[in-house]
Formats: C-alpha cells, sequence, structure tokens
C-alpha cells in the first residue's frame, strides 16, 4: 500500500573496494552496499551496511525468486534504514546472526544454504521482526510495476483499449 | 435538479447506505415520488476516478474504517482488522463486485423445510418464497441487465472461462456457461459492452458492469426527489416516547454533527455496519438497542463457504485478461446430502492479479513452495468457491471495545465454521482440483478464504419476532418505521452471489413501502 522510496538507490558504474560478505551481496565500505557486479548500489543512513545487506539475505529467503534481480528486494527493504526501524533492525538483525551463530555459522548472511538460513528464519518466525518484515514484502516487493513482467502480469490494460481485440481468449493449447 | 433537503423536513425517508440495497432503494422511492436523504459515509467515483492498479484502487474504495474480529475463522488470524473486503463510496460494493447475477433456487426460500434441523445451526425459512420474488428478480434482472436473461446473450468466455470449461466438461459437468453476469455483452441502457478488460472488481472504467453509483443514483437524483449527502457517517438513529425512530445523527463531511429529521428510516450499510448501527443508537427505552428486543441483531451472521483454487499448467493461461467471473458450474449448487452436507456451492472463475495474489494465494506464507506458485504466475487459472454456510447465532456483530475516528464503537465480528460449511469446502476443493487435473494441471492450491464479500445475515427476515429482527417486507418487527434494506434482512444465505437478491427485495420495498406511505400506514 505504501509507495517504497526509491532515493537512495543509485547505479555505480565501479566500485573498487568489495569488502567480503558471504552471498550476493557485497558490504562496500562505509554507507554502501553493492552487487557484486557493481550494477547498483545501496546507500544506508541509519542503520549499518552490514544490517541492510542481512535484511536483503532475509527478504529473499522469505520471498525467493530466482529470476528477480537484488535490486528489487533492496527497493522493498530501504525503508528500514530509517530512525523509526533502527532499534527493530540491530534488535532482529542481532538475534538472527545469534542464532546463526550458535547453530555453528559465521553469521546469518554468512550461513551458505538457503536451506539452512530457512531453518533459522522458521525458529523466528513469529517474532515481530520477522512478521513487520515479511508483511512489508508482500506489498513492498510485489506491487513494484517493473516486477511484474518478469512474473508475465499485465497490469492494466484500459489504456489500450482492454483484451477484447488482444488476446482475451486465445489460449492455444486446451 | 439534485434535490437539496432541510434537516428539520420531517417528512422524508432517510436511506443510510447507497449500494445494492440502499442505492437502488433511494432511486426506487425517488421514481415513485418519495422524497429521499441518503446518507453515505463514501465519496463518490466515478468510471474516470477508478484505479487498474489492485492496492491503489483499494486504497481509494475499500472500507478501512476499524473494525475487529474474533473466533477460528482463518481470516481472524490473517486479517485481523479486515473482516471484510467491501467498499465505502457512493453505489457502495457495487462498485466492486464482479457481477454474478443468478436467482436463488426454489428450495433455498425454504432451507429449513428442505434440509431439517441441523446441529449447531440456526437454519429457518424465510418468510417469503421463489412464486412470490419471480416478478422482483425479473425487474431485477432488467434493470442491471444479467446476461442470459431476457433476451441478453451472454459474455464470450475469456482464457480462464475456457481451461474452466474444459476441466469441467471433462467432469462430466452440465450446466457450465459464462455466467449471468451485470455486465453488458451489448450495449444496454445507455452503457456500452464489455471491454474484456480485466480489473472487474476495482469498478468497472466502461461501465459495462452494472453499479448503482452510474446508474440508480444519478437516475434517482434526476428526479429531483434525492438528495445523496457524501461522506456523511451515521452515528445514531434517534426515536421518540411512542418508538417510532424520528432522525438521523451523523457527521458530515466536516466532522460536523448533524441531525436529519426523518418520517422512515431505511439501514442499509452492509451486514457488519447494519447491526452495529441498530446496536449504537441503544436509548432508555430500548437498551439492548434498536428493533432488538428479539436480541437477534447482529446474530446469524453469514458470509458463504467460500475458497479458491488456482492450479498450475506447463503452459499459459493469462486468467487476468478478460471479465474476472465471467464462467460458472452450477451442477454441485443441488441440495443433495448425499456428498456429506446440506445446500449447495456454485464454483465461478475468478483472478487476481499479482499484488493481490501475493496476498492472498496463501496469507502469511513464505518461502520457496508460496514463491514456486507465483513463479508461474503467468500459467494459473483460478476458480472461486461459494456455497451456502449454515446460520449460527453465535456467528455474531458486536461492539467492539476498539472505537472508530468519531469516538463510536466499531462492529466485531465473531465466525466460527461449521461443520457442514467445512465438508461443503472440501468438497469443493477436490472438485475444483479435479477440474483443473483433468485438464493437465502439475499443480493446485486449495486457497483459504479471503475477507468476506458477501455479508448476510446479522438483521435477518423471520416470519416470528422471536426468530429475527425484520418481516417479509424488510419491516423490524419492533419499530414500524425502520427498515431493513441490505443483506443484512437474509434469513439463509443460499449458494448464490446475492447481490440480485438484495436488488429484488430492494425494488420489492420500494414498493411495499410507497404503498404503505399512501395509505398513511408509516
Amino acid at each position: 500500500m505504501t509507495k517504497h522510496d526509491l532515493r537512495g538507490l543509485t547505479r555505480r558504474q565501479l566500485l573498487s573496494r568489495s569488502l567480503s560478505a558471504a552471498g550476493a551481496l557485497a558490504v562496500t565500505g562505509a554507507g554502501f552496499i553493492a552487487a557484486p557486479d557493481a550494477a547498483w548500489a545501496l546507500e544506508v543512513t541509519a542503520i549499518t551496511p552490514e544490517q541492510m545487506a542481512t535484511l536483503l539475505q532475509m527478504a529473499r529467503d522469505i520471498y525467493p525468486h530466482d529470476q528477480v534481480p537484488d535490486r528489487f528486494y533492496a527497493i522493498a527493504v530501504k525503508g528500514y534504514d530509517s530512525e523509526d526501524h533502527k532499534a527493530m533492525v540491530a534488535e532482529g538483525v542481532a538475534s538472527l546472526d545469534a542464532a546463526a551463530q550458535a547453530a555453528g555459522f559465521p553469521s546469518y548472511v554468512g550461513t551458505g544454504w538457503e536451506e539452512d538460513r530457512v531453518k533459522l528464519l522458521q525458529a523466528m518466525e513469529t517474532t515481530p521482526f520477522f512478521q513487520t518484515v515479511r508483511a512489508g514484502l508482500v506489498t513492498g516487493l510485489y506491487n513494484q510495476k517493473e516486477i511484474w513482467p518478469i512474473f508475465g502480469y499485465e497490469g492494466e490494460s484500459f489504456s489500450k483499449g482492454g483484451y477484447i481485440e488482444r488476446g482475451f481468449n486465445d489460449i492455444d493449447w486446451l | 435538479m439534485v434535490a437539496k433537503f432541510d434537516l428539520n423536513d420531517d417528512s422524508v425517508v432517510v436511506i443510510i447506505g447507497t449500494g445494492a440495497g440502499g442505492g437502488v432503494l433511494a432511486n426506487e422511492l425517488a421514481q415513485k415520488g418519495v422524497k429521499v436523504v441518503a446518507l453515505e459515509a463514501g465519496g463518490r467515483y466515478l468510471p474516470e476516478d477508478y484505479i487498474n492498479d489492485e492496492w491503489e484502487s483499494f486504497t481509494q474504495l475499500a472500507w478501512l474504517d476499524a473494525r475487529t474480529t474474533s473466533g477460528s475463522w482463518r481470516v481472524a488470524k490473517d486479517f485481523s482488522g479486515l473482516p471484510a473486503w467491501i467498499v465505502k463510496a457512493v453505489g457502495g460494493t457495487t462498485t466492486h463486485w464482479a457481477g454474478a447475477s443468478i436467482r436463488f433456487q426454489d428450495h433455498e426460500w425454504k432451507a429449513l423445510t428442505t434440509y431439517g434441523k441441523v446441529e449447531g445451526a440456526t437454519l429457518l425459512d424465510w418468510p417469503i418464497d421463489a412464486a412470490e420474488m419471480a416478478p422482483w428478480y425479473e425487474k431485477a434482472e432488467t434493470k442491471l441487465g444479467v446476461t442470459r436473461t431476457g433476451d441478453r446473450a451472454g459474455l464470450p468466455g475469456n482464457n480462464n472461462y475456457r481451461v474452466f470449461e474444459k476441466g469441467a466438461k471433462a467432469l462430466g459437468y452440465k450446466e457450465v456457461h459464462t455466467g449471468r453476469m451485470a455486465i453488458n455483452s451489448a450495449d444496454y441502457d445507455g452503457r456500452m459492452a464489455c471491454q474484456q478488460t480485466g480489473f472487474c472488481f476495482q469498478g468497472c472504467k466502461w461501465g459495462a458492469k452494472w453499479s448503482a453509483a452510474y446508474t440508480d443514483i444519478p437516475a434517482g437524483e434526476a428526479t429531483g426527489n434525492l438528495e445523496v449527502r457524501e461522506r456523511a457517517h451515521v452515528a445514531r438513529i434517534l426515536h421518540n416516547d411512542a418508538g417510532k425512530v424520528t432522525g438521523v445523527e451523523y457527521f458530515d463531511k466536516d466532522g460536523n454533527l448533524q441531525m436529519q429529521k426523518a418520517r422512515i428510516v431505511c439501514v442499509a450499510g452492509n451486514s457488519f455496519e447494519t447491526p452495529r448501527l441498530l446496536l449504537n443508537s441503544a436509548s432508555g427505552m430500548f437498551p439492548n438497542g434498536l428493533a432488538n428486543s428479539s436480541d437477534q441483531v447482529g446474530r446469524n451472521y453469514m458470509r458463504h463457504t467460500t475458497g479458491s483454487v488456482y492450479a498450475i499448467f506447463d503452459r499459459p493461461v493469462r486468467m487476468w485478461r478478460g471479465t474476472t467471473m465471467a464462467g460458472i458450474i452450477q451442477d454441485e449448487a443441488r441440495h443433495d446430502p448425499s456428498r456429506g452436507f446440506v445446500g449447495g456451492y456454485e464454483l465461478e472463475t475468478l483472478s487476481l492479479g499479482l499484488p493481490f495474489m501475493a496476498a492472498f494465494l496463501n496469507p502469511g506464507g513464505w518461502g520457496r513452495s508460496f514463491t514456486t506458485a507465483l513463479d508461474h504466475y503467468e500459467n494459473m487459472a483460478g476458480m472461486w468457491i461459494v456455497g451456502e454456510d449454515m446460520p449460527q447465532a453465535t456467528n455474531r456483530v458486536t461492539l467492539s471495545e476498539t472505537k472508530d475516528q468519531f469516538g463510536l464503537p466499531v462492529a466485531n465480528v465473531h465466525f466460527d465454521d461449521h461443520p457442514n460449511d467445512i465438508a461443503m469446502r472440501n468438497h469443493a476443493y477436490q472438485q475444483g482440483m479435479a477440474i483443473y487435473e483433468a485438464v493437465g494441471a502439475t499443480r493446485a492450491f486449495p486457497t483459504p478464504p479471503y475477507p468476506s464479500t458477501h455479508n448476510l445475515g446479522t438483521c435477518r427476515m423471520s416470519e416470528k419476532p422471536e426468530d429475527g429482527v425484520c418481516n417479509r417486507w424488510g419491516q423490524t418487527h419492533d419499530i414500524a418505521n425502520l427498515f431493513i434494506s441490505d443483506g443484512s434482512q437474509f434469513t439463509t444465505g443460499a449458494a448464490e452471489n446475492p447481490t440480485l437478491t438484495i436488488v429484488a427485495l430492494a425494488i420489492r420495498q420500494a414498493d411495499h413501502i410507497a404503498r404503505e406511505m399512501s395509505a398513511g400506514n408509516i
């Protein structure tokens, strides 16, 4: 229901200094995380880059769509980089990391297999932190018009005159 | 042209709510020369205003004022503050409805007689029957331009329908067609034909679907006998020492409390707001609320036994293209207790866009089991179950501890499924999945009920005053000039989408009220 803030999501041609973080995302120095291919970067102000990287991994693990690039998940969780959410995020990420460490992994994002991370999430499924992040993703991720074509969804058709002459009954395999 | 009545004009009929019940009643009375003030809590939106985007439209049209929930129904867990998906706008939920317009089956007017006593249920026969309703149904079908009635052709079937039809026929179902729909298959009543745009739930931007917002409301206003006050949030119905209602207090669009005098008050706020208003109108004379000497106000809330079945195929369906609900299987609507339950159900095509599918496919669900379903959204087909649920005294709207923006207690909606409801839903899930498997579905999903769209009962019609709230005309047993004019009147729910019946009852009630006013009886 909320419009997600696109500010802070910027394209980077090159990010020379990639600090290590397991998983697909890299914490790239003070205030940034970025994709390993440097296709995009996300600037954070209220929370730490490591916390944002954890949120991003968590978002992917909650609603994993392998064909949906990270930047859309980044948009979906960008809103947690705020003074209002700072404490919740710090506490939630700390508890995820503690659970990961108790299970013998270095951290949540340092847990290599999705299957293992999902077990950590299942153990905290009823917490307000998990529920807030999950519920927020339902709109934050799936209501981004830019991802609809990835799923084949065409959105509104009124501006094109509907489907009366554009395939409302064109199924050909029955 | 549009009427403007004085707050002190005590000759007017005040109608609360402007949907399928109130909106139609307002126009029908205005056409007969009766002066009407219609109070509508929402604003006015017309086709050019509708938004073909699920969440944006929801924010524009849905009733989002607070409500609370209790009971074991899953909606209370998944959508605790949103027990219903209904509209707050001029025209009410006729903006959002899908257009399915089918008559009750004859036996459904006599549920108790037909089904016999069912343990835990408060079944009752309606005090009216199929023969009495037939001419009113015909008027309603003509008003709404229902396809496959009169000389009106059916709508063409879209992709989702074609999958549904093929599976239905493979299972041997016979009564399968594109529905009797209040969506024009050809130009009708100054409105154009369906353009197969989808987004029927978000308000029809072509006006091809009947909605009171752009038919009955402006038609009533054109008579000069109807004044619609938008953003008028009714707080209380007032009465005199003789126990007759005298007017209505409401908060106007600026939040100021106003009082409109009335000769007659008709309540049509949907099955949550109608009983809530009667309960919030409690007084020294009526300490349990208006028209509630029977203690039946708020009880016997029904929502239809619903659920959906979605299925994935190995090739694209693109179910969202075209009319959302133009497809029906009626074979299971019969009463046949050999299936393990009384009453029956309809199966109707349904689709949601990707954003709502994510919210409703398996609320609260996450992980790959959930996301791999959405990954194949383009290859999905969907249907909705609409079955008769059992009235139960404990399924009930009461006043909540929670207050609304005006400080008025909101409705708490309590609901538990009856064992008959569960048996019916499970049967329907099995049949729905079998239909899709017969066409080669690779995976099927028995999807739980959404927030209710068919809200029925809570002020039910009964022969005897102790069994319900209103009589065969919707007139309350306790107060002669107070009427129930919406789906709250329903004695039982039947298997059919309720709007056509609500409209037919409203046309009939208008006739009765005008006649009684002329006779000086009310």
